[in-house]
């Protein structure tokens, strides 16, 4: 389908005046809407297993058969339109199109033929609202394998809009859907069959008459049963507690004043509508579902396994823990591959260059900083795989029941979980993803906490501290369960904040669980490829922009100002001793010596010079702070550096001590020069209990300046987001503190 | 009246009332969960606390101290 590519929107061209079309995705969770939106347009799209994973919106230019063009836009996955918190609100302003919002010109309703009945409650609200529908009827196959296949046509007759069946995983009925979306797009009125279900003649026609004046005019245009359906979304949806913020006083009061009434005669509305439109369904069902045989599904034998109390549990813990060690033992040789690249590229450039400052700029700030961070794109790219086919399989969902005892144990629901496992991968995105929390209150806390999670930046810094620890590599056993015990660690840190802060700042009752469980699918591998394919480049543009600016920017502080002093320092030395190692006389035992000295003479003078520097003094201004915690002013260098984001303390370790490295010699690795650093007294800087302190310092420091902003922009509070960032290093400085000093009393070093 | 939670795994019913606040209610009934609908358990997880349910061909989760919340007839 080369030729419906098309990732970027068209520019608007100036001999085009009219309006760009636009069709929305809309459907329940899990229906394999972002499988047909990257079906149909060939574009980067995740999909996901538990609702609320698409969360920013999707957009890409659809390609249609009788050559004009529509920008396809997604929308979160949801039940229902009627809408209590503010990402339910998100869904009926990017469906129904409300301002700011544009309103889509067609709504393609993707349904899931295997749950058709609960699919459909969806596309009467769609209908009511008078929005142009092509109802795309997804998973035939195992609808027809569940024993209930449902006849397109028949539905289409029943709905009246054109129904498609197709099957996105197989890509089978794309074309057919493009074509019926042409005609629709050509003819909207054709696919505006107004309302299926319609209230009887009574009290909630009334209901719905007194609130429509009340329905703003920008929301319902000129249509009049769209204008009905928004009365009627407003009856059901607004209460005194809902969370939403961008509806008018005088519709709320409206809405308040026949509830009253209706509440006064006895009358439960909510269910007089949600009965109504499933009375409509279940009695059309028979028209257009075949058969009714039930037959037992792989889900059921799955889930009979994963979902008992006695293996649940400890199943899923295993699963983590083989998951974050094979983090590290599967991706050791691509990681070996990697760093050797860049050295060799780095020792290369540098012979090439004439020899100087500018030589040692290249190898040590660009090669060098972009390589210590490019390194952990194995690692990165392993757990992004991991959590993308937990997702896509349909597990997530089983791990919010199975967390569910736990969570609420701390005063949160399984629900939040599943944010929280994301945190793994990012904590931005997982933020985002604490949106489809029915309560604002579930919501902070979650947010609060989720920072905890292991995310994927701390795993360079792990993957160093550890590899430090164990410089030679001789035991990748203990080296993985180290990083799964950091893992395990960062989780544990998270439930515990939540338990704390939900006992006294965020007191709260709980909500009641409901969430579905979807059938187990295998993970639609192309589109997981897709996604990955866009973490690397993500991940490279990572590199070559912020990573090397910030390794860049290190580089300098780390050499300036420059002293004539200190760079001549043991010049006479080293001039005298080159001159010696150039005789080809030289005897073998002499030859080292000297080149020990010449070691030594060489890293004295760096030691010397980043001492002086900009970034030395810095180090030094915060040693007495970090001191306590077993870090020097170099590492203090490193930690001022990750606050911008914490993956830049490897780049930087990568220029604190790059410089110096005798170019004749093959540059040692990172990790090895990291664990021949030493104090000016010869100590060693990083033993293993320096090592571990600043393992927990960055499991816990607030150190992300992308987390902050988010939180900002989610919360709508500074002192949210002040109070996070102090918090969390509070309890980092403390935890290290706690770990270096409690061990060097117990006599560990 | 029996409660959801008197049903065993393995058996069906019909849900004559719900129970619980207004969003739980309306929540369940939008999911398909209205009196009249059928329900089948398919299993309690008691440790866990959670009950889980085929309605309407899909299946959902719920504790178990809101679920004794709705009633139910033997089919």
């Amino acid at each position: 389908m080369t030729d419906a590519i098309r990732s970027q929107p068209i520019p608007n061209a100036p001999s085009a005046p009219r309006r760009q079309r636009v069709v929305v995705i809309a459907g329940n969770p899990n229906t394999g809407k972002s499988t047909l939106f990257s079906g149909m347009t060939g574009t980067h799209v995740r999909i996901g297993n538990y609702p609320g994973i698409t969360v920013e919106r999707q957009r890409a230019t659809l390609q249609l058969p009788d050559l004009t063009t529509a920008e396809l836009v997604d929308s979160p996955g949801t039940y229902s339109l009627s809408a209590r918190t503010r990402d339910e609100f998100i869904a009926l302003e990017a469906i129904a199109g409300l301002p700011p919002l544009e309103r889509p010109t067609v709504v393609l309703d993707v349904i899931d033929a295997s749950q058709l009945t609960r699919n459909l409650y969806l596309t009467l609200q769609l209908i009511e609202l008078d929005l142009p529908i092509v109802v795309a009827l997804n998973m035939t196959d195992q609808a027809e394998a569940n024993g209930r296949p449902v006849d397109a046509a028949k539905l289409e007759i029943a709905l009246g809009v054109p129904v498609v069946p197709i099957c996105a995983r197989k890509n089978q009925g794309i074309d057919a859907v493009k074509s019926r979306l042409a005609a629709v797009l050509h003819d909207p009125a054709r696919a505006r069959p107004g309302w299926r279900w319609t209230p009887k003649d009574g009290p909630l026609l009334d209901d719905i008459a007194a609130i429509e004046p009340h329905v703003p005019e920008a929301w319902a245009g000129d249509s009049a049963p769209r204008r009905r359906a928004l009365a009627l979304w407003a009856l059901l949806s607004l209460d005194d507690d809902d969370e939403l913020k961008d509806v008018p006083q005088a519709l709320r009061d409206a809405v308040r004043k026949r509830r009253a009434l209706a509440l006064g005669a006895g009358r439960d509305l909510d269910r007089e509508v949600i009965e109504g439109r499933y009375h409509w369904i279940d009695s059309h069902e028979a028209s257009f579902v075949k058969d009714h045989r039930v037959l037992k599904s792989i889900t059921d034998r799955v889930d009979r396994v994963l979902l008992s109390p006695w293996i649940g549990f400890p199943f899923f813990l295993g699963l983590m823990a083989f998951l974050f060690e094979s983090l590290f033992s599967w991706s050791e040789p691509l990681i070996g591959a990697i760093e050797s690249t860049f050295t060799w590229i780095g020792d290369t450039l540098h012979g090439m260059l004439p020899s100087g400052l500018f030589a040692d700029f290249v190898q040590d700030a660009v090669i060098g900083g972009v390589g210590a961070f490019m390194v952990f794109l194995p690692q990165i790219l392993l757990l992004m795989l991991f959590l993308q086919v937990l997702e896509d399989s349909g597990y997530m969902a089983r791990v919010a029941v199975i967390m569910d005892r736990l969570m609420r144990f701390l005063g949160l629901s399984g629900r939040a979980f599943v944010p929280m496992l994301s945190g793994y991968a990012c904590a931005v995105p997982a933020i985002l993803g604490t949106r489809n929390m029915e309560r604002q209150r579930d919501r902070l806390l979650t947010i609060m906490v989720l920072p905890f999670m292991t995310c994927s930046a701390r795993l360079p810094v792990y993957a160093l501290l550890i590899a430090t620890i164990w410089p030679s590599g001789d035991s990748p056993g203990t080296a993985g369960l180290l990083l799964v015990g950091m893992y395990l660690f960062g989780t544990v840190m998270a439930l515990l904040a939540a338990w704390v802060l939900g006992r006294t700042l965020w007191r709260g009752v709980e909500v009641p669980l409901l969430i579905e469980l979807p059938p187990y699918r295998l993970p639609h591998l192309k589109t997981i490829g897709r996604g990955l394919w866009s973490h690397v480049r993500e991940f490279v543009t990572k590199a070559g922009s912020i990573i090397l600016i910030c390794s860049i920017a290190m580089w300098f502080l780390l050499h300036f100002p420059r002293s004539e002093h200190l760079s001549n320092m043991h010049e006479a030395e080293l001039t005298a001793a080159q001159a010696q190692l150039d005789q080809p006389a030289l005897e073998d035992s002499k030859r080292a010596e000297l080149e020990t000295s010449v070691a030594t003479w060489l890293a004295a003078r760096q030691a010397a010079e980043s001492h002086n520097s900009v970034a030395g003094r810095l180090g030094r201004l915060i040693e007495p702070v970090i001191e306590p915690l077993g870090f020097d002013w170099r590492i203090g260098i490193g930690v001022i550096g990750a606050f911008a984001a914490r993956e830049v303390f490897v780049s930087t370790m990568g220029v604190v001590y790059g410089t110096g490295a005798d170019v004749d010699e093959e540059t040692p690795a990172l990790r090895e020069r990291l664990a021949d650093a030493r104090w000016p007294d010869g100590r060693k800087v990083f033993t293993p209990l320096a090592c571990l302190s600043l393992l927990v310092f960055f499991a816990l420091a607030c150190q992300c300046m992308s987390t902050l902003a988010t939180v900002k922009r989610e919360t709508r509070s500074w002192n949210l987001t002040v109070f996070m960032f102090v918090y969390m290093t509070a309890a980092a400085w403390i935890a290290s503190f706690t770990i270096f000093q409690g061990g060097k009393l117990l006599g560990f070093e | 009246m029996l409660s959801l939670l008197d049903l065993e795994a393995g058996t069906e019913g019909k849900l004559t009332a719900l129970g619980g606040d207004r969003g739980f209610q309306r929540r369940l009934m939008e999911m398909g969960l209205l009196p009249g609908t059928r329900v089948r358990v398919i299993r309690r997880n008691r440790i866990g606390g959670v009950i889980e349910l085929e309605v309407r061909c899909c299946r959902v989760a719920l504790r178990e101290c809101d679920a004794s919340a709705l009633r139910v007839a033997r089919s």
